[in-house]
C-alpha cells in the first residue's frame, strides 16, 4: 500500500496532546460542496409513534394480514442466503408464500455469515447481571455513537431473546454450563454477559441452523433455491420492484425472475477495499443495482476496521483473516523505538528499545482501547516507518502482539488453554510459532454499517424492495457492537421482515407483468450489454489488478482516518481508474459458461461507483463518529469528536446518474428514549 | 520457489477434460495454495489463456467452498482446507498434481469446480429439526448436558466441503451424513424425528449415487475439521435402530 | 426420500455383511480349534470329526447338526457375497473417472484389500471344500476316508501348504479390518476408545486365526505331525 502522499498537514493522533485540537467547526463550511446536490429531507413514513416499548407491538398489529389461502399466489424473491436471507426465506416459506432464493455460492450454507466467530447478543439476562431489553438497546445506540434510528434498535433488542429460543429449538449447539443451561460471555467491552456463542464458530452454527430450516422448506416445495446465480439487475416496473435479472453462473444464461416483492439480503460491501475479512465473492452489486434504480444508499462511509487481523504478507495477498479481539486481554502491543530495529528478530530487541505505544499513550486503557483507536494507532506507527514484518510495496505494515509476559506470568499451558486455537490458526497462516515469536497484527476492514436506506418496515425507497442484514443500514449507526450483526441478521429475517412484508403484500398479487414489459426488457438489455462490453474490451489489465488498486486508494484515503484533501484526491483517482478500467480491462472467455473473471468484472465495476460515493459521504460528514474518523475532528487526545448539532442525521444518497452529483437526503435522528452523550475512554 | 503444476482442465460439464502442465516461478512460501493459483491465473490472463476455474469464498477454512485434490490428497498434505494450505508445505522444484473432487455425485462444472448440490439434497431429506419460526419454547426450558452439547458442537463443525467423499475409495458420503445425524441425535430437540431422519438421509445418499462405506477411514484423515469416525458408527446405529422400530 | 425403507439402504447391506461375517468368524474359530486337535494325534482328530457328525443324536438325525451348521454357513455366504457384490458395484459407479494421482492417506492396506481378499478366500474355500469335504481329493493318491490321513497327506506337499498359508494370510487381513469394521457397522464404536479397542481386538483375532490355522500344515510339513 502506498502511503507516500500522506498529508503533511494532518494532525498526528499519536502525539495528539501536542497537536492543536481541531474540533471547532465552521458551520457554513461544507467539504463536499460541489460533489453532491442537496436534496429534500427524508422522513421514515412507517416510523411508529408512542412509547418506545410499544412501537413494535403496535406496528405488528397495524400491519395488514394476508389470508393463508392467498399466500401461495404471492411470490417473493430473496437475494442472499446468509443469516438474514436464509432465516427470512425459511420463515416466509413456512408461512406459505411462494419464495425464490438466490446465492452466488454453490450452496446456501456458504454465505459469509458462516465466518462470524465471537457470538450473538440477546437480552436474556440469564446471568441476572442487570441486563434488559432497554440496556441492550441503550448499549447498541451508544455503541453506534448515536447515529442509528432509535425505534429500530429498540425492536432489535426486543426480538433478540426470541432468536435464541428459535436457534436452540433448531438444534444450534450453543456453549453450555455444567448444569446444562446456556453459557454467556461478555463481549465487545460491555459490562454484562449477554453474548451466546458456539466456541469460535457462532456464525457457522447459526447459519447452519437457518440453512437447515431453509432446506426443509425447499424439500416442502415452498422455496425454490437458485445457487450459483448472481443478481445483476433489479426490475422496477410501474414504480414497484417486481423482479431481478440473474445470471446462471454455470451456463451463463441471463434469466428474468419476476415476483410481487424483492428482498435484498446480500451482505456487506467491505470488499470495496479489496483486502478485507469478507469472503472473496462478497459484493455490492445487488445493492448497487438497486441504488441505481432508485433505492437510497445510507451512510455508505461507515466502515468498521478491526485491529487484530493477520497482516499482509505480500502483494499476492487475496484476503485478510480476523483474529479474536480477546487476544488483547493478555498480549502486549509494541513496535521498535528505532526504525533500524524493524527487521531484527523481535526477541533480540532489548526491552528499552521497544515502544509499547498503546500503554504509553493511553495509560489507563492500555492495550484494551476501543477498536478504532487501536487501529489508528497501529497505522500511525507504521506510517512513521516503525512497522514490522515483511515489506509490502516498500512499507512494513504490522505491529507485535507479544505474549512473552503472559506466558511468564500464567505459564504456557494456561495461555494455550485460552488462545490455543487462535495460536494454531496464526501459525498455520504465517508459519511462525506465536509461543516463541511475538505475533504480528494489523487492522483490516471487517464490516460496513452503511447500506441501503430502509424505513421501519425494512423497505427501501423503492416500493416493494426490502433490505435486511448487513445490506441495510438500519441498526448499528456509525459503529457496530461486537456480536450484534448476527443478532440483526436473524432478527430481520426471522422476526421483523415476515411481519412488515405482509403489510405490503396485502395489496398483492400485483398485476402480472410479462418478460416483454419495457422495464424487463430494459433491465435485461442493460445486463447483456454490460457483459458484452467486458468481454469485448480486450485490454491489457486483469480485473484483479484494478480491484487491488481501487482497494489501495480506498484504504489509504477512506480507511482508518479520512481528511478533506485525502478524500478529494481519492475521488479523482477513482474516477481516473474507473475510466481506464472500462477502456483497458481484459476479460477472457465467453459468457456461456462459468467465467470467474467476468463475474469479478461486474462486481469491481460497481465497487468503483460505490467507492466514489463513500468518499463523498465521508467528505460531507465533517465529524468523527464511530468507525468514521475525520482527521479534522478530534479531541486533544486524538479521540473522535462528534458534532451532534450538525450531523445527527442519516445521509441517504440518491443516484443521479453516472458522473452526475448524487443527491443527499438527510433523515434527522431524534432520540426520545435516550440522551446523546459524547463517548469517552478516559 | 519454482513449480511444475499439472492441472485438470475441462471447459464444461459435457466436454472431455485433460491434464495440462504449467510452470510457475517465484512462488513465495507465504502464499496460500489458492493465492498461488491466483498468480498462475494472472499469468495465464496475460498470455491470453483462459484462467483456471476453482472455487473459494471465505478463504479462512470455514465456508467449505474450496477443495482440490492435491498430489493425491484431498485438500493437500496438511489437515486443513485448501484455502488454508500454504506453499511452505511444498518444496522448490516440486511437481504438484491438481485435480477436482472425483465423484459421480459431484459432477465437474468446469476445470476444478464441481457441483456439490447432492449434499444439500441430503440435508433436505431430513437434516433439520422441524420447528417453525416463532413456535420455539423458551431456550432454558430444556437443559442439555454439557458433554452432549460439546460433542454435538464438535461434529456440527462440518463445513460440507466434500473432502470425505473425494478421499473415500468408495466415494461414500457417510462422514458428512454421520456428522449431521450425530449432531441432531445428541440433542433433545433432534429426538422426535430421529428415525425418519436417518432413513431418509441415507436413502437420499444412496439415490445420489454415493458409494457404501467400508470403514476405511480415508475420509476422516482428509477431513479439515477432523470429524471422527464415531459419527459413522452412530449413523449405522441409528439406522439399525430405525429398522428395529419398523422403518 | 420420503417413505424410504431402511432395509433397502447401503447401510442395511453392510449390516448383512457384518452379521454374516461374524457368523463366519464363529465358525472359523471353532474350525480352528478342531484343526488344532491334530496335535493330539490320529484318534483324537478323527474322534472330533466323527463327533461333529453325531452331534445332537438322537434328537437330530445323523449329520443333522452339521447340516444345520452348513445351511447357516451357506446362507451367510450367499448374504455376504451378495452384499459384497452390490456394494462393490455401487462403489465402482460412485467414481467412474479415476484420479490421475491418489493416495489413500489414513487407510490401512487390509482395508483396501477387502474385496480382492474376499475373492481370494472364496476361491480358496471352493478348493478347500473340494479337497476335504465334497470331492475328498487326496493329491498324493492315498486314502480319502480317514480325515487325519487325508490332512497329513495333503500338507506333506509343500505347494499345498503354501496355498493354504497364502489363504490364511488373506483371511487374516480380511479379519483384521473386517472385525473392527463389523463392530463399526453395528454401531458399537461410538468413541475413540471403543474404536481403538475394536481395532486391537480385530488385529489380535486375525493373528490368532491365521497363525492357528497355519500351525497344523506347517507342523505337517516340518514333520512334527506325522502319520
Ligand atoms: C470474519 C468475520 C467475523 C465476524 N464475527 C461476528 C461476530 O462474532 N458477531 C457478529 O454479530 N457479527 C460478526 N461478523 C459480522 C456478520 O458476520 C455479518 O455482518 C453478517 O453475518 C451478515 O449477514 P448477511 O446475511 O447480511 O450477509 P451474508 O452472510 O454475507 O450473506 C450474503 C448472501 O448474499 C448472497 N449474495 C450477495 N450478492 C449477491 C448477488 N449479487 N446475487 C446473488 N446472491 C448474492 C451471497 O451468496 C450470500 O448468500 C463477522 C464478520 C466477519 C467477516
Ligand atoms: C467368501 C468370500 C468372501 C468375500 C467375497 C468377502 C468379502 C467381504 C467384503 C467385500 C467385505 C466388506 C468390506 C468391509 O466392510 O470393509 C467383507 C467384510 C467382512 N467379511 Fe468377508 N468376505 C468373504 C469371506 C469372509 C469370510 C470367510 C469371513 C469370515 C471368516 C469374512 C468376514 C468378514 C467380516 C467380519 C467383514 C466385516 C463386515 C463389515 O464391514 O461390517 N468374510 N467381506
Ligand atoms: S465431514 Fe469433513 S470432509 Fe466431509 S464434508 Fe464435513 S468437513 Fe468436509
Ligand atoms: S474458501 Fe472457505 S473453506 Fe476454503
Amino acid at each position: 500500500m502506498s502511503h507516500d502522499s500522506h498529508d503533511m498537514d494532518m494532525p498526528d493522533t499519536v502525539t495528539a496532546t501536542e497537536a492543536s485540537p481541531s474540533g471547532s467547526l465552521d458551520g457554513d463550511y461544507d467539504d463536499a460542496a460541489g460533489y453532491y446536490t442537496p436534496g429534500t429531507p427524508l422522513v421514515d413514513g412507517k416510523a411508529p409513534q408512542g412509547p418506545i416499548a410499544d412501537r413494535w407491538q403496535n406496528r405488528k398489529f397495524e400491519a395488514r394480514l394476508v389470508n393463508p389461502a392467498n399466500r401461495r399466489k404471492l411470490s417473493i424473491i430473496i437475494v442472499g442466503t446468509g443469516l438474514a436471507g436464509a432465516s427470512a426465506a425459511a420463515t416466509l416459506g413456512e408461512a406459505g408464500y411462494n419464495v425464490k432464493t438466490f446465492c452466488y455460492q454453490d450452496s446456501p450454507r456458504r454465505a459469509h455469515s458462516i465466518a462470524a466467530q465471537g457470538g450473538i447478543n440477546a437480552a436474556k439476562n440469564y446471568k441476572e447481571d442487570g441486563d434488559s431489553v432497554h440496556r441492550l438497546f441503550y448499549d447498541t445506540v451508544k455503541g453506534g455513537d448515536y447515529r442509528s434510528r432509535e425505534s429500530n434498535v429498540y425492536r432489535l433488542a426486543e426480538v433478540s431473546t426470541n432468536i435464541i429460543d428459535q436457534c436452540v429449538a433448531q438444534g444450534v449447539p450453543f456453549a453450555r454450563e455444567y448444569g446444562g443451561l446456556l453459557d454467556n460471555r461478555s463481549f465487545g467491552g460491555v459490562q454484562v454477559s449477554r453474548t451466546f456463542y458456539a466456541r469460535g464458530q457462532t456464525g457457522q452454527q447459526l447459519l447452519i441452523g437457518a440453512y437447515q430450516a431453509l432446506e426443509r422448506q425447499i424439500a416442502a416445495g415452498t422455496v425454490s433455491m437458485f445457487t450459483r446465480h448472481e443478481m445483476l439487475e433489479l426490475i422496477v416496473a410501474d414504480g414497484k420492484a417486481r423482479g431481478i435479472i440473474a445470471r446462471d453462473m454455470v451456463t451463463g444464461e441471463v434469466q428474468t425472475h419476476l415476483a410481487d416483492v424483492v428482498v435484498l439480503a446480500s451482505g456487506g460491501y467491505g470488499n470495496v477495499f479489496y483486502l478485507s475479512t469478507n469472503a472473496m465473492g462478497s459484493n455490492v452489486t445487488a445493492a448497487w443495482r438497486a441504488h441505481r434504480k432508485g433505492a437510497y444508499m445510507a451512510n455508505p462511509c461507515y466502515t468498521q476496521i478491526h485491529p487484530t487481523c493477520i497482516p499482509v504478507s505480500g502483494s499476492h495477498q487475496s484476503k485478510l483473516t480476523l483474529m479474536s479481539e480477546s487476544l488483547r486481554n493478555d498480549g502486549r502491543i509494541w513496535v521498535p523505538k528505532n526504525q533500524a530495529d524493524c527487521d531484527k528478530d523481535p526477541r533480540d530487541i532489548a526491552e528499552e528499545d521497544r515502544d509499547y505505544y498503546l500503554e504509553r499513550i493511553y495509560p489507563s486503557f492500555g492495550n484494551l482501547v476501543p477498536r478504532d483507536i487501536a487501529s489508528r494507532a497501529a497505522k500511525n506507527v507504521c506510517d512513521e516507518g516503525r512497522g514490522v514484518g515483511p515489506e509490502v510495496e516498500g512499507v512494513r505494515r504490522g505491529v507485535y502482539l507479544d505474549f512473552a509476559d503472559a506466558i511468564d506470568r500464567l505459564g504456557r499451558d494456561a495461555v494455550a488453554n485460552k488462545y490455543g486455537n487462535l495460536f494454531d490458526m496464526y501459525a498455520r497462516i504465517t508459519g511462525e510459532d506465536p509461543y516463541s515469536v511475538p505475533m504480528r497484527i494489523y487492522p483490516a476492514v471487517h464490516y460496513v454499517m452503511g447500506g441501503l436506506w430502509v424505513d421501519y418496515d425494512l423497505q427501501s425507497t423503492i416500493p416493494g424492495l426490502f433490505a435486511t442484514g448487513e445490506a441495510n443500514f438500519s441498526d448499528h449507526g456509525a459503529n457496530r457492537l461486537g456480536a450484534s450483526a448476527l443478532m440483526q441478521g436473524l432478527a430481520d429475517g426471522y422476526f421483523v421482515l415476515p411481519h412488515t412484508i405482509r403489510d405490503y403484500l396485502a395489496d398483492g398479487p400485483f398485476e402480472a407483468i410479462g418478460e416483454d414489459h419495457p422495464a424487463v426488457v430494459e433491465a435485461r438489455t442493460s445486463v447483456t450489454e454490460r457483459i458484452e462490453h467486458f468481454l469485448t474490451v480486450n485490454g491489457t489489465r486483469s480485473v484483479d489488478s484494478y480491484h487491488r488498486e481501487l482497494g489501495n486508494i480506498m484504504w489509504e484515503y477512506c480507511g482508518m482516518e479520512r481528511t478533506e484533501t485525502g478524500l478529494k484526491k481519492a475521488i479523482d483517482l477513482i474516477r481516473g481508474l474507473r475510466d481506464d478500467f472500462y477502456r483497458n480491462v481484459k476479460v477472457l472467455g465467453t459468457s456461456e459458461s462459468l467465467n470467474q473473471s467476468l463475474e469479478k468484472a461486474g462486481r469491481v465495476a460497481d465497487f468503483f461507483e460505490l467507492g466514489e460515493l463513500m468518499c463523498i459521504d465521508a467528505l460531507n460528514r465533517r465529524e468523527s463518529c464511530g468507525g468514521h474518523f475525520r482527521g479534522e475532528s478530534q479531541t486533544e487526545d486524538g479521540e473522535a469528536l462528534r458534532h451532534d448539532d450538525e450531523f445527527a442525521y442519516v445521509s441517504a444518497w440518491e443516484w443521479a446518474g453516472l458522473d452526475e452529483r448524487p443527491v443527499l437526503h438527510k433523515e434527522d435522528l431524534v432520540y426520545t428514549a435516550i440522551e446523546m452523550k459524547q463517548r469517552s475512554y478516559k | 520457489m519454482n513449480l511444475t503444476l499439472k492441472i485438470w482442465r475441462q471447459p464444461d460439464a459435457v466436454s472431455a477434460g485433460a491434464m495440462h502442465t504449467y510452470q510457475l516461478a517465484d512462488v513465495s512460501p507465504d502464499m496460500s495454495f489458492l493465492e498461488m493459483l491466483d498468480v498462475l491465473n494472472e499469468q495465464l490472463n496475460d498470455q491470453g489463456e483462459d484462467p483456471i476455474a476453482f472455487d473459494s469464498d471465505c478463504r479462512e477454512g470455514i465456508c467449505g467452498m474450496c477443495g482440490l485434490m492435491i498430489n493425491g490428497d484431498a485438500h493437500g498434505p496438511e489437515v486443513t482446507t485448501t484455502c488454508q494450505l500454504h506453499m511452505r508445505s511444498f518444496s522448490d522444484g516440486e511437481t504438484i498434481t491438481i485435480e477436482p473432487w472425483r465423484s459421480d455425485a459431484f459432477p465437474v462444472v468446469k476445470d476444478l469446480v464441481v457441483d456439490r448440490g447432492a449434499f444439500d439434497r441430503i440435508i433436505q431429506a431430513g437434516g433439520y429439526v422441524s420447528v417453525n419460526t416463532g413456535s420455539a419454547p423458551e431456550a432454558h426450558s430444556v437443559p442439555v448436558p454439557k458433554d452432549d452439547a460439546d460433542r454435538a458442537f464438535n461434529v456440527a463443525t462440518c463445513i460440507g466441503c466434500g473432502a470425505c467423499v473425494a478421499a473415500c475409495p468408495n466415494g461414500s458420503a457417510s462422514l458428512f451424513m454421520g456428522a449431521k445425524v450425530t449432531h441432531l441425535g445428541l440433542l433433545p430437540q433432534g429426538q422426535p424425528e430421529r428415525d425418519e431422519r436417518v432413513v431418509n438421509m441415507v436413502a437420499q445418499h444412496d439415490h445420489e449415487g454415493f458409494g457404501g462405506c467400508t470403514n476405511i477411514g480415508a475420509c476422516t484423515a482428509a477431513c479439515p475439521k477432523e470429524i471422527p469416525l464415531d459419527v459413522i458408527s452412530q449413523l449405522n446405529k441409528d439406522l439399525r435402530t430405525a429398522i428395529k422400530h419398523g422403518h | 426420500m420420503k417413505g424410504a425403507r431402511a432395509s433397502r439402504t447401503t447401510i442395511a447391506l453392510k449390516l448383512g455383511m457384518a452379521v454374516s461375517g461374524f457368523i463366519f468368524l464363529g465358525f472359523v474359530l471353532a474350525h480352528m480349534y478342531g484343526n488344532l486337535k491334530a496335535f493330539a494325534g490320529h484318534d483324537a482328530f478323527n474322534e472330533y470329526a466323527h463327533h461333529l457328525r453325531v452331534l445332537g443324536e438322537p434328537m437330530l438325525p445323523h449329520e443333522g447338526a452339521l447340516w444345520i451348521l452348513r445351511l447357516g454357513l451357506i446362507l451367510s455366504l450367499v448374504v455376504h457375497v451378495y452384499c459384497a457384490i452390490v456394494l462393490w458395484r455401487r462403489a465402482a459407479r460412485a467414481r467412474t473417472t479415476k484420479y490421475v494421482m491418489k493416495k489413500d492417506t489414513g487407510a490401512t492396506r487390509a482395508s483396501l484389500m477387502m474385496r480382492w481378499g474376499g475373492v481370494t478366500i472364496l476361491v480358496f474355500l471352493i478348493w478347500h471344500l473340494l479337497n476335504f469335504t465334497i470331492g475328498k481329493v487326496n493329491p498324493s493318491g492315498g486314502a480319502t476316508n480317514d480325515p487325519y490321513l487325508l490332512m497329513v497327506d495333503t500338507f506333506d506337499l509343500w505347494w499345498m501348504t503354501l496355498i493354504y498359508i497364502v489363504a490364511m494370510l488373506a483371511l487374516g487381513a480380511h479379519l483384521h479390518h473386517g472385525i473392527w469394521s463389523a463392530a463399526q457397522t453395528l454401531g458399537w464404536t461410538g468413541t475413540a476408545a471403543k474404536r481403538q479397542r475394536a481395532k486391537v481386538f480385530g488385529f489380535v483375532i486375525a493373528l490368532i486365526v491365521s497363525i492357528g490355522f497355519s500351525l497344523v500344515p506347517l507342523a505337517v510339513l516340518a514333520g512334527i505331525i506325522t502319520k
